[in-house]
């Protein structure tokens, strides 16, 4: 292999671009949106978990002095039985609707029913007392098991199962069944020495992000429309608006706020065709904004789940088959990422006898969304705290286990395809030779590793290059930016143009000022639309070559360009004489990027955790943390830091404390961050972060998304030296002190 | 609730005067921690706020004779920056340290953590425990309620319309005295105990405890005296059997719910433990008197 190639701008800390208007307060938010005229929309939402809506009065809403407009599901134009893509999954067009503005059922504590729209929030607010709704209210499911029983109420009269050998003839709750599998596993499981098999669970959990869901959105009398709002993928919103209101793409321009969190919470719609159908009825803007009740009781959490897993070794370590029982939790409509569950549960192994079945239940809670690596973390979750039982119990270190079984290039997925070049054995050795590895551990006190695999995906984006009289230039990309990446489109551009990267300011154009983009969801953007802006900018240094050569009357492969100067024997010219010149060679320069992205490198990551219990309360206090994981090429190495450290205190969080508290009935008793409890920075060590670097060959400089394998091994590492610190198996997540101390006494 | 009037008096007697001379609901303010949130959800009756903190006696703490005069709006933040207060009582003022966060201390106070009269206040088992008395003014005049009693139910106090809540006394403790605070929670801060206690212990020369009180919160409507604990301290040297002794009285004594916050059952276990483990921290400080 040849020397690590030497860059000038990528790999270094750069200032982030956004960094001043966020610090100041300067920059604006989904609720920072203000327009003349502008109204409040407020949303009346369902105080059962399941019922049937028997009738709906909003004679005395309308009556009220300031209200200028009601939407219910029946202001959507006649919806498609269509599937749309967003974000990092998809959604069937009558399923979102329905999510949107409760068709004739509400299926959940706090689903949409109608919109007011008013002078004030007040009004709004006063207006929504005043509806009359009849319910029927029916028995509520709330957990896989419950959802899957023989008579269990059924939530959608016309759901039959998908997946199965005959098509059933009665309705059910389980969406959907999967399977997926290689090898043999029975003869797996005789060549064992060693069968270990557990049933594990984890809660439905809050993706977090601080600032709630908030749109501002106009609809035109010359039909016209706008959107504002805080989202991942302003494109999605576009595509999943018009489809719902039966739009043109160019009637409706949506433009994407800055972000305050997303985690993949923000890759679907809620407010934004509600604000629209609102301002076409009352003619006026309409501004509408969650709080943190119904960012929590009617946004998408991620799944729930109740997993099983098998596993056989032999005595030497070797791994002989691998098996999975998946359930996930879809919330009120099907598509839960039970099927990326199935996909990602044993990828950090190559193990030739896999067996993987998947099932897709809907229960009474909301519908879940994309949270990070979606369906990842609860399948690997399972399947890691089983290979680390077979390290102990075989006596080998859980380390040294992983790596004789360690995936690597050429390695065969249960879902396909081949691994390319990846590093996760890069990152088990790393790990293994951190200080945190070889520290010693003191009574009370446990260690857990866990490995990690998510795909990360690639995709369209589109990226303009427009080269400024002066020579400097703006980046208009379409991809969001939640963790940094406009630092890193700068430093791609100013690595490729030679040119520094304060001259090249990177913005996010709106639905209409540059092409289609998918959203910022799979870790994608700091590879696709990085690749994206890397083509753009080639494009500028050809007609910087180009333009030099008509200055200079040579043909444009004559001429040579480096650090921000072209060149031809003693000719040379800056890249600010050649802008200032372009007038009189052909007008101003604009490079473009269309692409859509192959190639995507997968991330694995290792973490390891050390905790303390407290055998009196149960509480269990984590003491040291670190983080390794590839990132092909780190091209800002803080933000790549932040990723890893980001996703390890979420995934902390899910393993300790983190869970949605339902009453009997359905109602969630826990909608706010007081008592969903969410790591504060005190509750963490510093977490540090090992950033192993194995170039993906499919991106020019190497990279591979970070931004979500770093969420997959904490639940597994935490829970793990959780059950190391007591001495017993944990399988129920989270480790809440009331769990823990429980599994201290059912055993004392 | 709107406020149809805000009253700002500069001393005790009118302050009772804008309390008692109105047919409309009040309310006293000093921080307004708990009031203004509070004041999103409850009812649309009309209101009148009059706000304390303009009265000079509401907002000071003063040692007098080795006790403490506590104005009780005084915020929690000058309270727990008061050296001479935390030599004497470090459990009340590692029990304000607790309330809310850095900002919230600033405006919170410990008066109004009792009139609030939350379940799961944490100021209200370490008043209990050190013995605090309650001096309420009225139109008739003044009265004193131990602290044990001043909290009547959930969100209830023993106050009339018209009276406030003008001192808290904790009379000089004895020689060789001292307490401890401690409160669980799932986190390290920013939260709401799921279980909390109380207690301050003398020991004589030797070391033998000779006077006790222990109080617990967050596991009854309201924190409770627990002498059933306090006997079980009493005339031992802290040994094994009476922490356990004292930790049994404590979950004994407690009466907790089931809630998004913790289960009957881990919260009297819990009870125990922080009872055990504040006596000898109280203990350990006791000695070094």
């Amino acid at each position: 292999m040849s020397e690590a190639k030497q860059y000038k701008y990528i790999g270094t800390r750069s200032i982030r671009p956004d960094g001043y208007d966020k610090v100041t307060g300067r920059a604006n938010y989904g609720a920072d949106m203000s327009l003349p005229g502008m109204i409040w929309g407020k949303i009346l939402r369902s105080p059962h978990a399941h019922a049937k809506i028997k009738s709906i009065d909003t004679t005395k809403a309308e009556a009220l002095a300031g209200v200028l407009a009601v939407a219910s599901y029946a202001d959507f134009p006649s919806v498609a039985d269509e599937v749309v893509a967003s974000g990092e999954g998809s959604s069937n067009l009558l399923d979102l609707a329905n999510n949107i503005l409760a068709k004739d059922k509400v299926l959940y504590h706090g689903h949409a029913i109608l919109a007011i729209g008013a002078r004030t929030a007040a009004i709004a607010e006063q207006a929504l007392g005043l509806v009359e709704i009849e319910y029927e209210v029916l028995k509520p499911v709330l957990d896989v098991n419950d959802a899957m029983a023989a008579d269990a109420p059924v939530l959608h009269e016309n759901m039959f199962t998908q997946g199965l050998a005959e098509t059933p003839t009665k309705a059910s709750n389980i969406a959907a069944r999967q399977e997926f599998k290689m090898g043999d596993i029975e003869v797996g499981f005789a060549e064992a020495d060693i069968i270990v098999e557990r049933d594990f669970y984890t809660p439905t959990v809050h993706q977090g992000y601080i600032e709630p869901h908030a749109c501002t959105a106009s609809y035109d009398q010359d039909g016209q429309s706008m959107v504002w709002c805080s989202t991942q993928g302003h494109f999605d919103v576009r595509t999943s608006t018009a489809k719902l209101l039966n739009l043109n793409l160019n009637r409706l321009k949506v433009i994407a706020s800055e972000i305050g969190g997303g985690f993949g919470g923000k890759t679907t719609v809620y407010l934004e065709p509600v604000a629209l159908i609102l301002s076409r009825k009352s003619g006026r803007p309409v501004k509408m904004i969650m709080d943190r009740d119904d960012v929590f009781k009617a946004s998408g959490p991620g799944s729930a789940t109740r997993n099983w897993v098998k596993i056989g070794a032999k005595k030497d370590g070797t791994i002989t088959a691998m098996q999975a029982l998946l359930h996930y939790e879809a919330g009120a409509f099907k598509g839960s990422p039970v099927m990326m569950g199935c996909m990602t549960a044993f990828t950090p192994y190559a193990v030739p006898n896999m067996y993987v079945e998947g099932y897709d239940v809907v229960v009474n809670k909301p519908k879940v969304a994309a949270y990070r690596a979606p369906g990842a973390p609860q399948a690997e979750y399972a399947a890691e705290m089983v290979v680390n039982e077979i390290a102990d119990k075989l006596g080998i270190d859980p380390i040294d286990l992983r790596l004789k079984n360690a995936a690597k290039e050429g390695t065969q997925t249960i879902y396909g395809p081949k691994l390319k070049a990846v590093g996760l054995v890069e990152c088990l050795e790393a790990a293994k030779n951190s200080p945190h590895y070889q520290a010693a551990l003191k009574e009370n006190q446990g260690r857990g590793v866990a490995a990690g695999f998510w795909f990360n995906v690639g995709g369209q984006s589109s990226v303009t290059l427009n080269m400024n009289p002066d020579g400097t230039g703006t980046i208009v990309e379409g991809s969001p930016d939640i963790g940094g990446s406009r630092a890193s489109m700068q430093l791609m551009a100013a690595e490729e143009l030679g040119m520094p990267a304060e001259n090249l300011k990177p913005i996010i154009g709106d639905t209409e000022n540059v092409a289609f983009s998918a959203g910022t969801g799979g870790s994608r953007t700091t590879f696709a639309t990085g690749m994206a802006v890397i083509e753009a900018a080639q494009d500028v240094v050809r007609q910087l070559k180009e333009r030099s050569a008509a200055v200079w009357n040579l043909t444009a492969d004559q001429i040579e360009y480096q650090e921000g100067e072209t060149f031809s024997g003693d000719n040379r010219m800056t890249v600010a004489e050649i802008c200032a010149g372009a007038e009189r060679t052909g007008g101003q320069i604009t490079g473009r990027g269309n692409i859509n992205a192959r190639g995507a490198g997968p991330s694995f990551a290792v973490h390891l955790c050390d905790v303390e219990v407290d055998r009196d309360t149960g509480k269990v206090d984590v003491l040291r943390y670190t983080a390794v994981q590839d990132a092909g090429k780190a091209i800002h190495p803080s933000y790549v830091e932040g990723q890893l450290q980001g996703g390890a205190a979420q995934g902390i969080g899910w393993a300790l404390n983190e869970e949605y508290v339902y009453s009997a009935d359905g109602h969630m008793e826990n909608a706010g961050f007081l008592d969903y409890r969410i790591p504060l920075a005190s509750d963490l060590p510093m977490i540090d972060a090992i950033i192993v670097e194995v170039p993906n060959p499919f991106h020019p400089f190497g990279v591979r998304g970070v931004g979500e394998s770093g969420i997959i091994p904490p639940l597994a590492a935490t829970a793990y030296a959780v059950s190391q610190a007591i001495g017993l198996p944990i399988t129920d997540l989270p480790c809440s002190p009331p769990n823990v101390l429980k599994v201290i006494q059912d055993n004392a | 609730m709107p406020v149809v009037e805000y009253k700002v008096p500069e001393n005790i007697d009118a302050a009772v005067s804008m309390l008692s001379n109105t047919q409309l609901s009040t309310k006293v303010m000093a921080g307004g921690t708990d009031l203004i949130i509070q004041s999103r959800a409850q009812s649309s009756d009309p209101l009148v706020v009059v706000d304390v903190k303009h009265i000079d006696s509401m907002m000071a703490a003063v040692i007098v004779d080795g006790g403490l005069n506590l104005g009780p709006s005084m915020s929690c933040a000058q309270f727990t920056a008061r050296h001479d207060i935390k030599a004497i009582y470090p459990g009340l003022v590692e029990a304000a340290y607790l309330i809310g966060s850095t900002q919230v201390q600033g405006r919170s106070s410990i008066g109004g953590n009792l009139c609030n009269a939350s379940p799961a206040a944490d100021t209200i088992p370490a008043l209990i425990a050190n013995g605090a008395e309650c001096v309420i003014q009225g139109p008739q005049g003044e009265r004193i309620v131990a602290a044990e009693d001043f909290v009547t139910g959930v969100g209830q106090n023993c106050m009339a319309q018209g009276e406030l809540l003008t001192r808290i006394q904790i009379a000089a403790p004895q020689a060789n005295t001292s307490d401890a605070y401690l409160r669980f929670i799932p986190r390290t801060e920013m939260d709401i105990a799921v279980a909390g206690a109380a207690v301050s212990v003398t020991l004589d020369a030797d070391g033998t405890c000779t006077a006790a009180r222990v109080s617990i919160g967050a596991v009854a409507t309201t924190a409770l005296l627990v002498p059933d604990a306090a006997k079980a301290l009493i005339g031992t040297k802290l040994d094994e059997a009476a922490l356990a002794a004292a930790a049994a009285a404590a979950t004994a004594a407690s009466k907790p719910i089931s809630d998004r916050r913790g289960t009957v059952e881990f919260r009297r276990h819990v009870v125990g433990v922080l009872t055990r483990r504040a006596a000898v921290i109280a203990a350990e400080r006791a000695k070094e008197k």
